[in-house]
C-alpha cells in the first residue's frame, strides 16, 4: 500500500450501480489539425461519480464537451469514435450527425468552470430552460424552481428575492444555482467541468456537498484538479495523461483501486505528488 | 514630468495655444449661429409652417419630413443590420473568408462620400424602382448610409457578449435562436441603440444625400410617397438661394445641431451601459 | 422557441449580410450603368481635359479633380498638426477635468452638420476673406472650412491613440531625463502613430468626399486656380449643382465623376486597411 495516499470514503448511499449508462469507445478528439484526445475508451456507470484526474491539457474537457456535443460549437473541431448512451429500449450513438442535440442536452446537464448564471433574474434564468424544453404551466414552473433550488440548498436564501438579478449573488451562490438551472430540465447525466476551481475554499465546501447530494440521483462526471475531492467524492476515477502532447486514458478503475493500488506507474506517480 | 526647460515652456505655451485657438473658433461659430438665429427660435417657429419660402414662418412640415426619412432609415436599417451583425457574429469566425469579405465589404460602403449615395440613390431607387423624389427614397438612401457604422457597432456589441452565457445557453439545450432572443441581443441592447443613435446621429446631419432623393418640397407631407425636404436641406436652401433667409437658417442650424448632439449623447451613454460581467467571488 | 426558427435564423441572417455586401457591389454598378453613355463613346482621356463644358460635350474633369485634392491636401495641412496639437494638449497638457470638458466640444462639433459649417462659413468667413483678398469665396476659404469640419475627427481618434500608449513607456522616458517635449514628440506621438495615421486619413477621406460645405463656399467656378484666393468648383460640388438639370451624356459625365470619386475612396480605404496590424 502506497504510505502517501489518503484513505478513499464510500460516496453517498448505495445507487450506483456497476452498469454503463454512457460506453466510450475509441473516442479521439481534433480541433483542426491539432488532435488533443486520442482513443479513449471507458464506460460511464449508472448513478455513480466518474471524477476524471489528471493534468491540465491532457483533453479531460474536451472529452466532456463530446459527450453533450458541445463540440459542435468549436469551428473545426472533430471528433471520432463512438459514445452510446443507453437507455431502456437500446442505445442512442450520440455522435450521429442527424441526432436531435437540444434534445440530447435536456438529458445531459453540464456545469462550468466559471459560474456563468445569464443575466437575467433568478426565476428567469431557471424558466427559460424550462420553457424552451416544453414546460409553460405556472404551477409546474413554480414546483419545479422550487425543488431545483431547494436540493442545492438556495431555497431559503433566494425565495424571497427570485426577480433580483441573479449576478448579485456570490460566486458560491452562482455556481449552486447553475447546478440547480442545469437540474431543473431533471437530466440523467451531469458533466462537471472543474465546478468549484473559481471559487472561495467556503464556497467550494458548499457546493461539493451538493455535488455529494446528487450521488445516485444523476449520473455524474466531474473533471476535478483536487485529487483529495476526487477521493473524497469519487465512485470511480479516469486518469488522463499527455504523451506526445495528446491526451490519453491511461487508467480507469473503481475509486478506491486508482488511489490505494493504481497500476500504471504514472497514476501511481501522480496520485504521489511527484508529477504532473 | 519635468517641465522647467524652457523649451518644454514654449511647447505646453504652444499646446495651450492652439487649443484654445480651436475652442475660440467653435464658440466664434456659436455665438454668431446664436446671434443671428436665437431671434428666430421660438414655440412657432417649430410648430408652423414656411412662409415667404422660408424668410417667415417655422419648419413644421420640414421636421415631420426629417422625421419621416429618419424613420424610414431606421425602420430599414435595423433589420437588415441586425441581421448582418447576427450572421457574422454567430456564423464566422474572426479570420475567415466570407466573414472577411463582407467586412472589407462594408469598410469600403462606410468610406463612401455621401454625393455617391445620392447619385446611386438617384438612380436607383427614383429612377429605376420608380420611387421619384420622394421621403422614401431619401430613408432607403440614408438606411444604405448608416448601415456600415451599424452593423460594425452591433458587431462589436454581439462579440463582447460573454461567451459563458453562450456556452450556458447551449448547454441547457437552448436552441440558437432562444438564445439570441432571450439572452444575447437583450445583452447587446445597449450596443445595439448606440449603433442606431450614431446613425441617427449621422443621417440627420446629411444633405448631399438627400437632394436627389428626397428632394425639396417644404409642404407638409402627407404620404411616404411625397417629396419633403430634411431640415438639413432646408440650411442649404436658405443660405444658398433665399436672400435674407440667414435668420431662419441660422435659427434651423440651432435646431438640428441639438438633435444631432441628442442622438450622439443618448449613443455615448448607451455604450458606456453596455452589460458587463459581475462576478462576486 | 421552434427548432424551425433555427433552420430559418441562418439562411435570413445570411440573407441581411448578402444585401449589406452587395450594396457597394450594387452602387459600383449603377455608377457605371449610369456613366455608360459617356463612356460608350471611347476616348476616355477627353475626361483629363480642363474644359468642363457639358452641353458642348467637353467634359474635362481635371481643373475639378485638381481642386479637390488642393483644398483637401490645404484641408488636412492645417487640421492634422492642429488636431494633434490638441489630442497632446487633452491627453498631457491639460488639467483632468479640463480634458474631459474639451473632448466634450470636439465630440459636439464632429457631430455638427456640414452644412452648419458651409452656412457659417458663407455669411461670415466668405466676407471676411473677402475683405482681404476678393473674391472671398475661394480655394481658401474652403480649405479653412474643410479644416475646420475635419479637426474633431483627427484630434478625437488621434487622443485615442495617445491614450493607448502604455504609461511604462513615457515613465522610461522621464526616468532617463528626458525633456517634456522630446517625451511627448519623440516617444509618445511615434508610439501612437498608427492611431494618429488612422486619424489623418480619416479625415482625408472626409476632405475628399465632402460637398454642401466646399459648395457653399468655394465660389464654383471650373478653373485651375492660379492662387489660393481664386474660386474653384470641386467634383463634388459639381454633382450637387448640376444633377437637378443635367440629362443624358452631361447626366451621364455627371455619373463618370461620381464614379471617380467612388474609386478614390475605395482607394484610399483600402491604402487605409493596409495600414492595419494583420491579425492572423
Amino acid at each position: 500500500m502506497n504510505p502517501h495516499t489518503l484513505g478513499c470514503i464510500e460516496a453517498g448511499t448505495p445507487c450506483c450501480v456497476p452498469t454503463p449508462h454512457l460506453s466510450i469507445k475509441n473516442l479521439s478528439v481534433a480541433y483542426g489539425e491539432t488532435p488533443v484526445l486520442s482513443d479513449v475508451s471507458l464506460d460511464i456507470h449508472k448513478g455513480c461519480i466518474t471524477a476524471l484526474i489528471g493534468p491540465s491539457g491532457c483533453g479531460k474537457t474536451s472529452f466532456l464537451n463530446a459527450l453533450n456535443r458541445l463540440t459542435d460549437l468549436i469551428p473545426g473541431a472533430r471528433v471520432d469514435g463512438s459514445i452510446r448512451l443507453h437507455q431502456d429500449d437500446g442505445a442512442l450513438d450520440l455522435l450521429d450527425p442527424a441526432l436531435d442535440v437540444l434534445a440530447l442536452r435536456r438529458r445531459v446537464g453540464m456545469i462550468f468552470q466559471r459560474p456563468n448564471p445569464f443575466p437575467l433574474s433568478i426565476r428567469r434564468n431557471l424558466e427559460l430552460p424550462l420553457r424552451e424544453h416544453g414546460v409553460r404551466r405556472a404551477d409546474a414552473l413554480a414546483y419545479k424552481i422550487e425543488s431545483a433550488l431547494s436540493d442545492v440548498g438556495l431555497w431559503e436564501e433566494v425565495r424571497d428575492r427570485l426577480d433580483a438579478p441573479a449576478l448579485a449573488l456570490s460566486g458560491g451562490q452562482q455556481q449552486r444555482l447553475c447546478i440547480a438551472r442545469a437540474r431543473v430540465l431533471e437530466p440523467e447525466i451531469l458533466l462537471m467541468d472543474e465546478p468549484c476551481s473559481a471559487l472561495d475554499p467556503l464556497a467550494s465546501g458548499v457546493v461539493e456537498e451538493t455535488i455529494q447530494s446528487l450521488a445516485g440521483r444523476h449520473t455524474v462526471v466531474i473533471v476535478t484538479h483536487n485529487l483529495a475531492q476526487a477521493r473524497r467524492i469519487g465512485n470511480y476515477a479516469a486518469f488522463f495523461w499527455m504523451r506526445e502532447r495528446i491526451g490519453q486514458l491511461v487508467e480507469f478503475g473503481r475509486c478506491r483501486q486508482i488511489f490505494d493500488a493504481p497500476v500504471h506507474p504514472a497514476t501511481a506517480a501522480y496520485i504521489g505528488g511527484m508529477r504532473g | 514630468m519635468p517641465s522647467a526647460t524652457p523649451g518644454d515652456r514654449l511647447f505646453g505655451l504652444a499646446l495651450w495655444g492652439a487649443a484654445l485657438g480651436v475652442v475660440a473658433v467653435f464658440a466664434w461659430l456659436f455665438a454668431d449661429l446664436a446671434r443671428l438665429g436665437l431671434g428666430a427660435l421660438s414655440w412657432d417657429f417649430v410648430t408652423t409652417a414656411p412662409e415667404n419660402a422660408g424668410r417667415a414662418g417655422g419648419i413644421a412640415p420640414i421636421l415631420v419630413s426629417t422625421l419621416l426619412i429618419l424613420g424610414v432609415a431606421v425602420g430599414v436599417a435595423t433589420p437588415v443590420g441586425l441581421g448582418a451583425a447576427i450572421w457574422l457574429n454567430t456564423y464566422t469566425r474572426a479570420g475567415g473568408h466570407a466573414g472577411r469579405r463582407i467586412r472589407l465589404a462594408l469598410d469600403g460602403l462606410a468610406g463612401m462620400p455621401s454625393i455617391v449615395f445620392g447619385l446611386f440613390g438617384n438612380a436607383f431607387f427614383s429612377v429605376t424602382l420608380g420611387l421619384g423624389f420622394s421621403i422614401l427614397s431619401g430613408g432607403l438612401t440614408l438606411a444604405a448610409m448608416i448601415l456600415p457604422i451599424f452593423i460594425r457597432t452591433v458587431e462589436a456589441g454581439l462579440a463582447a457578449v460573454d461567451d459563458g452565457w453562450r456556452r450556458g445557453a447551449a448547454a441547457l439545450g437552448l436552441s440558437q435562436s432562444a438564445a439570441l432572443a432571450h439572452i444575447v441581443l437583450p445583452a447587446a441592447a445597449p450596443a445595439i441603440g448606440a449603433g442606431l443613435m450614431l446613425g441617427i446621429g449621422r443621417a440627420a446631419a446629411e444633405t448631399a444625400a438627400l437632394i436627389f432623393t428626397s428632394g425639396y418640397v417644404d409642404r407638409m407631407p402627407e404620404s411616404l410617397s411625397d417629396s419633403g425636404r430634411a431640415l438639413a436641406v432646408h440650411i442649404y436652401d436658405l443660405s444658398m438661394n433665399v436672400a435674407g433667409g440667414d435668420a431662419h437658417a441660422a435659427a434651423s442650424a440651432l435646431v438640428l445641431i441639438a438633435l444631432v448632439a441628442a442622438a450622439n449623447l443618448l449613443a455615448v451613454a448607451l455604450s458606456r451601459r453596455l452589460l458587463t460581467r459581475r462576478l462576486a467571488l | 422557441m421552434p427548432r424551425s426558427a433555427d433552420t430559418l435564423l441562418e439562411p435570413l441572417t445570411a440573407a441581411m449580410a448578402g444585401i449589406s455586401a452587395l450594396l457597394l457591389i450594387g452602387m459600383i454598378g449603377f455608377l457605371l450603368a449610369e456613366s455608360w453613355p459617356a463612356l460608350a463613346h471611347g476616348n476616355w482621356l477627353r475626361f483629363a481635359g480642363l474644359a468642363w463644358y457639358p452641353l458642348e460635350g467637353q467634359f474635362g474633369l481635371a481643373a475639378m479633380g485638381i481642386a479637390t485634392l488642393a483644398v483637401a491636401a490645404l484641408a488636412i495641412l492645417l487640421a492634422a498638426p492642429l488636431g494633434l496639437a490638441c489630442a497632446l494638449f487633452a491627453r498631457f497638457q491639460a488639467p483632468p477635468a479640463l480634458a474631459g470638458g474639451f473632448r466634450g466640444l470636439l465630440a459636439l462639433m464632429a457631430g455638427v452638420p456640414s452644412v452648419v459649417y458651409g452656412f457659417w462659413g458663407l455669411t461670415v468667413l466668405v466676407p471676411l476673406v473677402a475683405r482681404w483678398q476678393p473674391p472671398g469665396a475661394s480655394l481658401f476659404t474652403a480649405g479653412l472650412v474643410l479644416a475646420l469640419m475635419i479637426l474633431p475627427t483627427v484630434a478625437l481618434l488621434a487622443h485615442a491613440a495617445l491614450a493607448a500608449v502604455p504609461r511604462g513607456l513615457l515613465d522610461g522616458a522621464a526616468a532617463l531625463g528626458l525633456s517634456r517635449r522630446t517625451t511627448l514628440l519623440k516617444v509618445a506621438v511615434p508610439a501612437a502613430r498608427r492611431g494618429i495615421v488612422g486619424g489623418v486619413l480619416l479625415g482625408l477621406a472626409r476632405a475628399l468626399g465632402e460637398t454642401m460645405a466646399v459648395l457653399m463656399v468655394a465660389g464654383n467656378v471650373v478653373q485651375l486656380p492660379a492662387s489660393v484666393f481664386d474660386p474653384v468648383r470641386v467634383l463634388t460640388a459639381n454633382i450637387a449643382l448640376e444633377m437637378a438639370y443635367a440629362t443624358d451624356t452631361h447626366r451621364a459625365g455627371l455619373f463618370v465623376s461620381g464614379l471617380l470619386l467612388a474609386l478614390l475612396a475605395l482607394g484610399l480605404a483600402w491604402f487605409a486597411a493596409r495600414l492595419e496590424p494583420r491579425h492572423a
